[in-house]
């Protein structure tokens, strides 16, 4: 039986019918073509789903749909302001931080939740908080260099 | 034209990507991304049996349950393929066996991805059987029940064995020679994006396939093939691959399938894997036991080496028999090895199939050779960075089985990490518990070779010239993240003068873009910047003809940077690259260009010459410190350094990607990343999830230093060579001799687990081999040899005659080997 959840999405109400299992990460992409939220395990493990429910990073695969109801999700695509990119995302090309960027949204969302906690992270404390989404090109090394550069140009 | 002669404006700067800004916002489309109206969603059922035969499928249930659009067995594509033309052996679903756990046996097409499995699990399939062949070994033991219905002998699928020059004589003139025995557990690519496909049938009866492919030109012969449908009305398009690393380069059943359902529906149709698929999917790395023998004098100049690799193949061809030559072909070009023979073998087994993972074959044998050399080394007396340097193979020369090397940068690697790492004061002289190790190794810059015969370039590229001043290039190369487009927009740019965000790249569609062979064997810089080149400068010549006649100076004069075309003499005196293009526009019609490459032939001729020549070998020399835990046997890795001889960086930031990514992959191999299957001859995936399946977050992963060696080869486009692969390749030999350093234990297998050094170390204290690995390699009745001659010893590339009778490297399968052809 499909309910219908009103939840704000990247600043914008909106109003959406779900069935009662349909996992946040599959409703933001095949309902809400938020596309940018990606899926590369279905346990968990990967991170690439990362969105911001009221601020925190969480795993969208690890929530249902009508959890989120009521509260505020925020995508990579509504992370930018709109004329330009968000620190993170200049550094990460700046720093080259990614190669075939399917990981890139989730750690991205989830650098933004440690820098709006910890504005100036020591490096142990970037690869801590870094250490669920899992990328398989960088070796990390631009990853953490950009989150670094982000968080000098905040 | 003049403009060589300014110095290089965009080639060698650390450039941002092109494709970048896509990827920091969530814009890029990967295939699952795509959403097309009136869409079907399809699921593949799979194999709960690692060998049996199919008595029956009944798929009535599954058609009657609504919202179900079609139902595909192995009797609607019944026709044979697979990536080499000599491995037609897979069905898109399985016709009468399945092979592996996960082999696909039948597809729905339904209206939502729930209901395509709900429909699955009405399918009613009647198995019987088999036994199951577990190993390599195992298939070695059990010719019988055969897996495949072609191949050598039983259960091997290839036997390979090769001699050049008398290796017995190599041995009697050394002063030592050693044996050793080693295995590289099976590894799989695990790219973050899981596989997806999107297919189109439309009305005019053109398909287009969308799809997350590492080889779109493969994949469009492929379907040509399987729906017998004329190559013209196919359409591939190489959607951004979420990552590659080899596992996306053979065509698959998900592909076949959805565009089969497509057809039949009318509708388009989405599939995508589940992480479990993934790694049904694999054509990961190949479990390979290893035998090498290595006659050397007293400074370690080697005599002669004898190779021998067993591998274990999985349930299909795929690369297979490459990978098994390439487990032979590499050895030769890092130190010199004047006499060399190589018995290699390939099994199938139940499995998932093996088949191209980086590196392709060559880092299980780099990994047992450079320990190898560590153990020589250390039996001499030698310093093992020292005994290396010495027998280095020259530059411009042709080694023992006919690969020509051209630059070669090895020595310059050794130095960089030998002082960048403190070598000389760490090794042997570190307190107990902490290790130093040091290995090299060497990687194609692309295949010499096409996969399929035949005498066309290996890529293509075409160039418009907008009368805007926009410059479109088209070519068939595959963005798999490691920055093809990114290389092609450069080495444009560089030749036009123009900045590379403002070319615009067309990649990896068959219907708009000319044949480049695809994002496999590091050969996309090379080959496609080769072909770039040559159209970037058809067009320039074209555009400064007519710059010229304007500015009224010899087209010689006529430079081209920043977006102008100008006179170099007085840089004021110029135009706009917009006016120069409209002038050519204006006399001679659009301003279009091609350019191609094809590899140049390889001296070596003989039977199996074909995998490993190249237009340019890459060199990487590594060293790692680890820290060992005596208590627990778990080995830290906290740096690596890493030098990389890549010719020319075309862009320095990618390039140290390239090799800081390689590093954490051969990190991750060396310490933790297998394919594991369960006992008891199941078969069974022991970990098909993220969950099980380890591999290295930013926790494990170690601080890098890399070196960028620069020394320009004149075969790669502004004398660049690979990095993508070769760089990963020296990190497991790496770790494995810092280990020895560290705790006295020689772990001749990886991944290097707690448990095998905690086992090592207890052999250790009993006053045992202080070892971990593989005993023995067992008896393989192998082919006679093919004896080819070094060039040192007046050879021309050619085998020499065989004994009457034999029949090295044919086939000894009882059934004609046509029959395993198809068609």
């Amino acid at each position: 039986m499909k309910r219908t959840i009103t939840l704000t999405v990247n600043g914008a109400p909106r109003s959406v019918e779900v069935e009662p299992r349909a996992l946040l990460a599959l409703v933001l992409r095949d309902q809400l073509d938020l596309t940018g939220t990606h899926i590369g395990c279905d346990t968990s493990q990967c991170g690439a789903c990362t969105v911001h429910i009221d601020g925190r990073a969480v795993k969208s695969c690890t929530m249902l749909a009508v959890q989120a109801e009521g509260h505020a999700v925020t995508t990579i695509e509504g992370l930018a302001a709109k004329d330009r990119l968000h620190p993170l995302q200049q550094a990460f090309w700046d720093k080259h931080g990614l190669q075939c960027g399917f990981c890139t949204p989730g750690m991205i969302m989830t650098a933004a939740d440690l820098l709006a906690h910890n504005p100036k992270p020591s490096e142990a404390e970037i690869r801590h908080a870094l250490e669920g989404n899992l990328c398989r090109c960088t070796g990390y090394q631009n990853i953490v260099a950009a989150v670094q550069l982000a968080a000098g140009a905040r | 034209m003049a403009s060589a002669e300014q110095g290089l404006r965009v080639v060698g700067k650390a450039l941002r990507k092109v494709d970048a800004t896509a990827k920091v916002t969530g814009t890029t489309k990967f295939a699952d991304d795509l959403f097309l109206p009136r869409m079907l969603y399809a699921r593949l059922l799979r194999s709960p049996h690692a060998h049996a035969r199919i008595r029956s499928i009944d798929t009535t249930q599954a058609t009657t349950l609504t919202g179900v659009k079609a139902v595909l067995t192995g009797k609607d594509l019944p026709i044979p393929f697979g990536i080499l033309p000599v491995s037609q052996d897979e069905h898109a679903l399985a016709l009468d066996k399945v092979r592996f756990v996960g082999d696909p046996v039948a597809a729905v097409a339904a209206t939502s991805e729930e209901t395509a499995a709900a429909a699955l699990a009405r399918i009613a399939v009647q198995y019987e059987p088999l036994r199951p062949v577990t190993d390599a070994e195992d298939a070695l033991a059990h010719p019988e029940p055969r897996i495949h219905e072609y191949g050598d002998q039983g259960n091997m699928h290839k036997l390979i064995h090769l001699e050049f020059g008398d290796v017995e004589e190599g041995f009697r003139d050394a002063d030592l020679v050693r044996e050793d025995t080693f295995f590289f557990e099976g590894s799989t690519h695990l790219p973050m994006e899981q596989h997806a496909a999107v297919a189109d049938w439309s009305a005019d009866g053109k398909l287009t396939l969308w799809s997350s492919t590492q080889t779109p030109h493969y994949v469009h012969r492929a379907l040509a093939k399987v729906l017998e449908l004329s190559p013209a009305r196919i359409r591939v398009v190489a959607c951004p691959n979420g990552g590659g690393f080899g596992g996306k380069s053979d065509p698959f059943s998900h592909e076949i399938v959805a565009a089969k359902l497509a057809m039949v529906t009318g509708r388009p149709v989405k599939i995508t894997l589940t992480r479990e698929e993934v790694f049904y999917c694999h054509r990961g790395r190949h479990p390979t036991l290893m035998w090498v023998k290595t006659g050397v004098k007293k400074d370690g100049a080697i005599t002669g080496m004898h190779f021998r690799s067993l591998l274990d193949g999985g349930g299909y061809g795929s690369y297979g028999v490459a990978s098994t030559y390439y487990t032979g072909a590499l050895q030769t070009v890092t130190y010199h090895v004047p006499r060399y023979k190589f018995q290699g073998a390939r099994a199938f087994t139940n499995k998932p199939p093996c088949g191209p993972k980086r590196g392709h074959g060559t880092p299980q044998p780099r990994f047992a050779l450079e320990v190898h050399l560590d153990k020589i080394a250390e039996q001499l007396g030698l310093d093992p960075a020292e005994l290396r340097l010495k027998h280095l193979v020259p530059p411009n020369s042709i080694t023992a089985n006919w690969l020509r090397v051209g630059t070669m940068g090895l020595g310059r690697c050794i130095e960089k990490v030998v002082q960048g790492s403190g070598w000389k004061d760490k090794f042997r002289k570190l307190p107990t518990g902490k290790g130093i190790g040091l290995a090299c190794s060497s990687y194609i810059t692309g295949a010499g070779l096409p996969i399929y015969w035949n005498a066309m370039p290996h890529s293509g590229v075409q160039l418009k010239c907008d009368r805007g001043g926009g410059v479109t290039a088209f070519c068939g190369s595959t963005e798999i993240g490691q920055g093809s487009d990114s290389v092609l927009a450069a080495i444009v740019a560089e030749v036009l003068g123009l900045d590379p965000l403002d070319v615009a790249v067309v990649t990896g569609d068959t219907d708009l873009t000319p044949v480049d062979l695809g994002s496999y064997s590091s050969r996309v810089t090379l080959m496609t910047g080769n072909a770039a080149i040559q159209a970037a400068e058809r067009a320039r010549d074209i555009i400064a003809r007519h710059a010229a006649a304007k500015l009224d100076v010899s087209p010689e004069r006529v430079a081209f940077a920043a977006g102008r075309v100008f006179d170099v003499e007085r840089p004021e005196r110029g135009l706009t690259f917009a006016d120069a293009v409209q002038l050519a526009e204006a006399a001679e019609g659009t301003v279009g260009t091609v350019g191609s490459y094809t590899p140049p032939p390889s001296p070596g001729t003989y039977r199996g010459a074909g995998v490993g020549p190249s237009p340019a070998y890459s060199y990487s020399a590594c060293v790692a410190e680890v820290d060992v835990d005596p208590a627990t046997g778990i080995v830290r890795v906290p740096k690596i350094w890493i030098a990389h001889d890549v010719g020319r960086a075309i862009n320095a930031a990618t390039v140290m990607g390239q090799i800081e990514g390689s590093v954490y992959m051969g990190l991750g191999e060396a310490l933790m990343e297998e394919m594991a299957y369960r006992g008891n001859r199941n078969v069974v995936h022991k970990i098909p999830s993220l969950l099980e399946y380890k591999s290295p977050t930013t926790l494990e992963m170690c601080d890098v230093v890399t070196y960028v060696v620069e020394d320009p080869d004149p075969n790669g486009p502004f004398g660049a060579k690979e990095c993508g692969q070769g760089p990963l390749l020296p990190v497991p030999p790496a770790v494995a001799n810092a280990v020895y350093d560290a705790v006295g234990v020689r772990i001749d297998e990886v991944p290097i687990t707690p448990e095998k050094v905690f086992k090592a170390l207890r052999r250790k204290e009993k006053g045992e081999a202080p070892r971990f690995g593989p005993a023995a390699f067992p008896d393989i009745a192998w082919p006679e040899a093919t004896r080819v001659p070094p060039p040192w010893e007046g050879g021309d590339g050619k085998a020499v005659p065989l004994t009457p009778g034999a029949s090295p490297g044919k086939t000894r399968s009882r059934k004609p080997r046509a029959r395993a052809r198809g068609r």
